[in-house]
């Protein structure tokens, strides 16, 4: 931990940011089944100590770039949970004014540059942010998420070769799930241990248990820090694993429920966060219900913002189609 | 007024450009040290550097993916793309990328980029190398297509291009690099959206665009003996797609031929007939004709592939046929 010891009310933040990312969910997950939240809905719950823990570690100028499980990315980001609800529901409030969706939350000001539904096509887009900063001479990182899934299309191949060769300023990170929608990793990756295919590519790189949000935080500290000072990408291979299905309306045919039930009861990654604070007597269990409580209040009043926030309007369809006629 | 050639028209375009705005600046394979596989961005690389004169491997999604990333920090990239043919390696990115973050982040990200490439047969490179599948790049609200046919036009449009937030594909022609034209010695940006009527005439509406304006001029030539007058409306932008002086045009001779380079299914003049259809029914005196590519893939021996490609004889026999 020498180093990398926080102020209190920053691991409570760290610990609210884990439970709005969850009770988001729930929320989001009910009103997709009262048919409120159309198309694809990909729940991030069990990888909330992930996108927490290395969110944490950037600095304002880094920039953050992810793929279509992106809710948790956003609410790290510091997109307020009632615009990404409003954004589920495809409301005129959400941050992408109901024209994203699930897949496709953002906020540059934040320097959030989305979540990316197309599989590993953000990750070229990601080298090219670090090129952009590169040129202007900014001292940022661009953070780039995608799943174990995405390193087996070319665009991984393509943008992880060119950010070496370029020696770009961005820190990859594989979020390991161990399976790529219903297929797990081995039967689809010539390696299971997806940082192998950094090697193959002279970047040097690590692996950490993504679902110990200390672990997560002090290795993305370090990965963060290496790109920043040496000006060349990094690899970080995050273990993880989703309590949900794919999206909504998996049947989950590739995994057996005791396999999901083990990791819930035995790696949940609040719990693991909780007791850890417990423990080392960080934050006392009040603490920690306080803030659980204050941040189910803010979830409520989110779905009620979200509810009963306007729809889009229709004499706006052609809006954002092209810069120049704006 | 100089007479120069398409070649040095897109390269002065280029270069005035990335001299007066230091955002700009190019990637792509072999734009650097080679001096671009057309020898348009010949020196270059020496005079504006490697970082601004960026070689690329072989990965056409990195080249056109880096570029958007670039773009959404407030670079002006100029991608090239070495043929249209490989824009298929990077399909997702011109066209699912390029195309939509600027509509679906509701215009957090502007996306201002140009994407150069080269488009066309006739060079007996064989099936995979010689397609004309610009219509289908104009299918994608978000992007906007360009190609021009002379050189004046190339260096205007090519300006306005780097110039605006909007991602542009731009797509010239190999056979084209050599032909001359006037360009004015001073700045001259032409808009992009607006169609030219190149040729006036009282007879018959030629629409086309690109390489084809050469070979329609070609046939206006020849008709012109005869007495006949050809008016040939360039498109020059394909999307967003200007049809005021097209339908004006159809207004005063009611008579009209598409010619396009590219298949006749699913193309640029079956577009452009049903809009004349609807926008001008009333004045149809002839069915509407289209002179395209014959539906075959370009063969590699030179009279098969000539055959393939519209030729001055087939705009000609349209004219003839609406007449």
């Amino acid at each position: 931990m020498g180093g990398f010891l926080m102020e209190k009310t920053e691991y409570l933040d760290l610990f609210k940011q884990m439970i709005l990312i969850r009770l988001v969910e729930d929320q989001a997950s009910a009103l997709y089944q009262k048919g409120k939240i159309g198309g694809f809905l990909h729940l991030y719950i069990g990888q909330e100590a992930v996108s927490t823990g290395l969110i944490s570690a950037r600095q304002e100028q880094d920039r953050v770039i992810t793929a279509y499980r992106d809710h948790g990315v956003a609410i790290n980001c510091g997109i307020p949970p009632k615009v990404v609800m409003a954004e589920l529901l495809g409301k005129a409030t959400g941050c992408s004014e109901g024209r994203g969706g699930s897949m496709h939350l953002a906020d540059v000001t934040k320097n959030f540059w989305g979540g990316h539904a197309i599989v590993g096509a953000h990750l070229p887009i990601a080298a090219g942010l670090a090129l952009g900063d590169r040129y202007q001479g900014n001292d940022a990182v661009t953070i780039c998420m995608f799943g174990d899934g995405a390193t087996n299309i070319g665009y991984f191949h393509e943008a992880v070769n060119l950010s070496k060769v370029w020696n770009l300023s961005v820190l990859w990170v594989c979020e390991n799930n161990l399976y790529g929608m219903g297929t797990a990793v081995e039967r689809a990756s010539a390696v299971s241990e997806i940082r192998q295919k950094a090697e193959g590519y002279k970047i040097p790189n690590s692996h950490v248990d993504g679902m110990d949000l200390i672990k997560v935080r002090e290795a993305s500290l370090k990965a963060i820090e290496k790109v920043r000072v040496n000006k060349t990408p990094y690899f970080l291979e995050i273990e993880t694993y989703r309590f949900r299905g794919h999206s909504m309306g998996d049947p989950e045919r590739y995994r057996t429920s005791d396999e999901v039930r083990c990791w819930q009861e035995e790696e949940d990654p609040i719990g693991i966060y909780h007791k850890y604070l417990v423990e080392n007597k960080i934050a006392s269990r009040e603490d920690l219900d306080l803030v659980e409580k204050a941040a189910g209040q803010e979830v409520q009043e989110a779905v009620q913002f979200a509810e009963s926030s306007p729809e889009p309007l229709g004499e706006d369809l052609f809006k954002h189609v092209y810069v120049e006629t704006e | 007024m100089a007479r120069i050639t398409m070649r040095e028209a897109i390269s002065k375009a280029l270069w005035e450009e990335m001299e007066r705005d230091p955002s700009v600046f190019i990637l792509g394979e072999e734009v650097g040290v080679w001096g671009g596989s057309y020898a348009v961005t010949k020196g270059f690389f020496d005079h504006f550097g490697p970082e601004r004169v960026k070689d690329t491997p072989i990965a056409e999604s990195a080249i056109i993916g880096a570029a958007i990333g670039a773009a959404l920090t407030g670079l002006r990239p100029v991608a090239e793309l070495m043929t249209i043919n490989f824009a298929f390696s990077a399909f997702d990115h011109i066209v699912n990328q390029a195309a939509k973050l600027h509509h679906m982040f509701a215009g957090q990200m502007k996306v201002p980029m140009v994407i150069r490439t080269v488009s066309g047969g006739g060079r007996q490179l064989g099936a995979t190398h010689s397609q004309t599948p610009d219509a289908i790049f104009a299918h994608f609200p978000g992007l906007k297509v360009v190609a021009p046919g002379t050189p004046e036009d190339a260096k205007g449009l090519l300006k306005s291009a780097i110039r605006i937030d909007d991602p542009v594909l731009f797509i010239e022609s190999a056979t084209l690099y050599q032909v001359r034209g006037e360009v004015p010695e001073d700045e001259q940006l032409i808009p992009i959206g607006k169609s030219k009527i190149q040729r006036p005439g009282k007879d018959v509406t030629v629409v086309t665009y690109s390489k084809m304006l050469e070979t329609s001029i070609k046939a206006a030539d020849l008709l012109a003996k005869e007495g006949i007058e050809v008016e040939i409306v360039d498109l020059r932008t394909l999307r967003p797609l200007d049809m005021e002086p097209v339908i004006d045009s159809f207004k005063k001779t009611n008579r009209a031929v598409i010619v396009e380079e590219g298949w006749k299914s699913y193309g640029v003049g079956a577009e452009i007939a049903s809009r004349i259809y609807e926008e001008a029914f009333d004045f149809i005196d002839a069915p509407i004709q289209r002179v395209a590519q014959k539906e075959v893939p370009l063969p590699y021996n030179q009279a098969l592939e000539q055959l393939a490609l519209p030729q001055v004889e087939d705009v000609i026999r349209a004219i003839r046929e609406v007449l």
